[in-house]
């Protein structure tokens, strides 16, 4: 499942052995183990060579489709290329988009879900509508018209998969900004007389973030997702780069005679989208407990 | 009985507005984004850059319309959509609603039996653990969320290796029979499992926690009916929020399951359309999913009235 919001709900059952944690909240096994690996994967995007002293392209005669070993951890593709360098090259290609489009669904998400809240209803209702329509659509759909209009492409990717997810991080900030200018400090600031964009800047926006931070969190693991997911349709980054999805897709064919190609790349895709939705989880139930100012 | 026809005729209505909105909003958002696509339409319509000559280039552009300007075609193109009639695709030769229909029926049978395999899963594991702390629940959840952010595809290619190629119990690729349905349709309804498991269950704890519960158990009622005949009502209704979200599930686990299982289908329809850019097909693939969406949120939000009394009041 590629919604954010099918992820995002789960953290809400979570909440209720908060308590028990409370005591050390930053040292539960569930918030270790995902930030040791998330941290992993920062290091492998600029760093590969720490971890695999081969490169992605090079290809070994020897090692065509050659079980994984204690030289080849995850074995050997048809080309004879290292599984293992791949995955961990990809890493790069895979979290820029993860990240690249979380950031640029939320900064869309931001100027549609304000504008949507407090523009004139010349404006807004509109937008309002248009968000409406954006949301009747399966986040892959959009992803995949994106695509039709840019083509294929990293970059593309990054465009269709942050196009696909922006409307559900805008109807989070027009509910939020709903709320809060309702509140006494707005009520006080419009008083006071402070300019309109003031307001938005200094009172209204710094106020809607953090269940933006929880849903971007769990975001970047929905774009990984949604961007290798394209690259496995064949519709994404196209090989032989090293992404993730496209590493996936490579190997399908060969799923009889070395399964590795192809599992070993996706246990890490999951793995990957399992930390950082803890993550999103965890910063949750601390931002609930308010032990993160 | 009246009042709730009533209401249901006028929610009907006030839907029916949104329904179109929605339609016009989608069938626009397509149709300019089939336009902003660079490179020469007749160009995939012919297969090729050059292998027409001037006079069969003119009868293509004007059997397909592409010589009027823009609006008309759009005018034309909405018109034509309301009767039914989304054009022709470019790949396939046939009208676009045919084309769509044929590729329909495995998806549907696909989509269906993973839909009614997920609630499966999801009534029996949340009736059985809702409100209850430790062990079975525990493991449960854990479960769940690995299959939430889990890769669709990657349940696919486990279970392939596993069940066809490693124990020979299924076949590999194709739409023949029921043996042939059981892997993707597994792979397609866990994670839903998860979603709907998690949302049964939070409805579910919330009912129990309810003075109405305390009652039916005052009353001696066992557990399993207070959870059955009682509680199940109460969390049926927190499923309706996430609608969307879960025929989003369904739509985009179809994609990836069609793709990993060698399934035909709407999704790999999809895939091809947008491969060999056939815009009727793209333009008449996002129309029917808009359509599929507000309909079936029509549906639910009827079937709310049913389940719930409240809601026909409120709706007045």
């Amino acid at each position: 499942m590629t919604s954010l919001e099918g992820i995002a709900r789960t953290s809400e059952a979570s909440a209720h052995s908060a308590a028990a944690r409370r005591r050390h909240p930053w040292r539960a096994p569930g918030l270790l183990l995902p930030l040791a690996f998330v941290l992993m994967l920062v290091v492998a995007v600029p760093e590969p060579q720490w971890f695999t002293s081969r490169m992605p392209d090079a290809v070994d005669l020897d090692a065509i489709f050659a079980p994984p070993d204690a030289s080849h951890w995850f074995g050997g593709d048809q080309l004879g290329r290292d599984v293992f360098t791949r995955v961990v090259y990809g890493a790069s290609l895979s979290l820029t988009i993860g990240l690249g489009a979380t950031a640029m669904a939320c900064i869309g998400g931001i100027i549609l879900g304000i504008s949507a809240a407090l523009a004139p209803p010349v404006i807004r209702w509109p937008l309002v509508r248009c968000i409406d329509i954006l949301l009747a659509f399966p986040e892959i759909l959009l992803a995949l018209l994106v695509i039709v209009v840019l083509g294929r492409g990293p970059l593309n990717t990054l465009w269709a998969v942050g196009f696909g997810s922006m409307a559900g991080y805008a109807r989070l900030i027009r509910s939020q900004v709903l709320q809060v200018r309702l509140s006494g400090y707005v009520e006080h600031a419009v008083v006071l007389g402070e300019p309109a964009w003031t307001i938005v800047t200094r009172h209204i926006l710094p106020n809607t973030t953090r269940p933006l931070m929880v849903l971007a969190t769990i975001g970047v693991g929905t774009s990984i997702l949604t961007g290798s997911s394209l690259s496995f349709v064949g519709l994404g980054v196209v090989p032989p780069s090293p992404e993730w999805g496209a590493l996936l897709a490579d190997g399908r064919n060969f799923l009889d005679i070395a399964p590795w190609i192809s599992l070993l790349p996706a246990t890490v895709v999951a793995i990957s989208v399992i930390s950082v939705t803890l993550l999103g989880r965890r910063l949750q139930v601390l931002l609930a407990q308010g032990d993160v100012p | 009985m009246p009042g709730l026809l009533r209401n249901l005729a006028r929610l009907g209505l006030h839907r029916l507005g949104m329904i179109v909105a929605v339609l016009w909003g989608a069938g626009t958002i397509a149709f300019c984004a089939v336009k902003l696509v660079p490179g020469d339409p007749v160009a995939v319509l012919a297969g090729g850059e050059n292998v027409i000559d001037a006079a069969e280039r003119i009868a293509l552009v004007q059997r397909f319309g592409l010589d009027q300007p823009l609006w008309a075609q759009y005018l034309r193109y909405l018109a034509n959509a309301l009767t039914g009639d989304f054009g022709e695709s470019y790949q396939f030769r046939a009208p676009v609603l045919t084309v769509i229909l044929q590729a329909a029926v495995p998806t549907l049978q696909l989509a269906g039996t993973a839909m009614a395999l997920a609630l499966t899963l999801a009534l029996v594991s949340a009736l059985a653990t809702a409100g209850r702390r430790r062990g079975l629940r525990t493991i449960l959840s854990g479960i769940e969320l690995a299959l939430l952010s889990t890769p669709v595809y990657w349940i696919g290619i486990v279970l392939l290796t596993l069940f066809s190629f490693r124990l020979h119990w299924f076949p590999v690729t194709g739409n023949n029979g029921i043996r042939a349905l059981v892997l993707p349709a597994v792979a397609l309804s866990l994670p839903l499992a998860a979603l709907l498991t998690q949302l049964l269950r939070d409805g579910l704890e919330a009912a129990l926690a309810q003075p109405f519960a305390l009652t039916v158990r005052t009353r001696g009622v066992g557990e399993t009916a207070l959870r059955v005949r009682h509680c199940l009502r109460h969390a049926a209704l927190a499923v309706s929020t996430l609608t969307g979200t879960l025929l989003a599930g369904l739509f985009s686990g179809s994609v990836l399951t069609e793709t990993v299982f060698g399934r035909a289908g709407i999704g790999q329809t999809a895939l091809q359309a947008i491969r060999t850019r056939d815009m009727p097909l793209v333009l008449g693939l996002v129309m029917l999913s808009a359509l599929l969406f507000v309909v079936i949120n029509l549906i639910v939000d009827c079937i709310y009235l049913v389940i719930d009394p409240r809601l026909r009041k409120s709706a007045a």
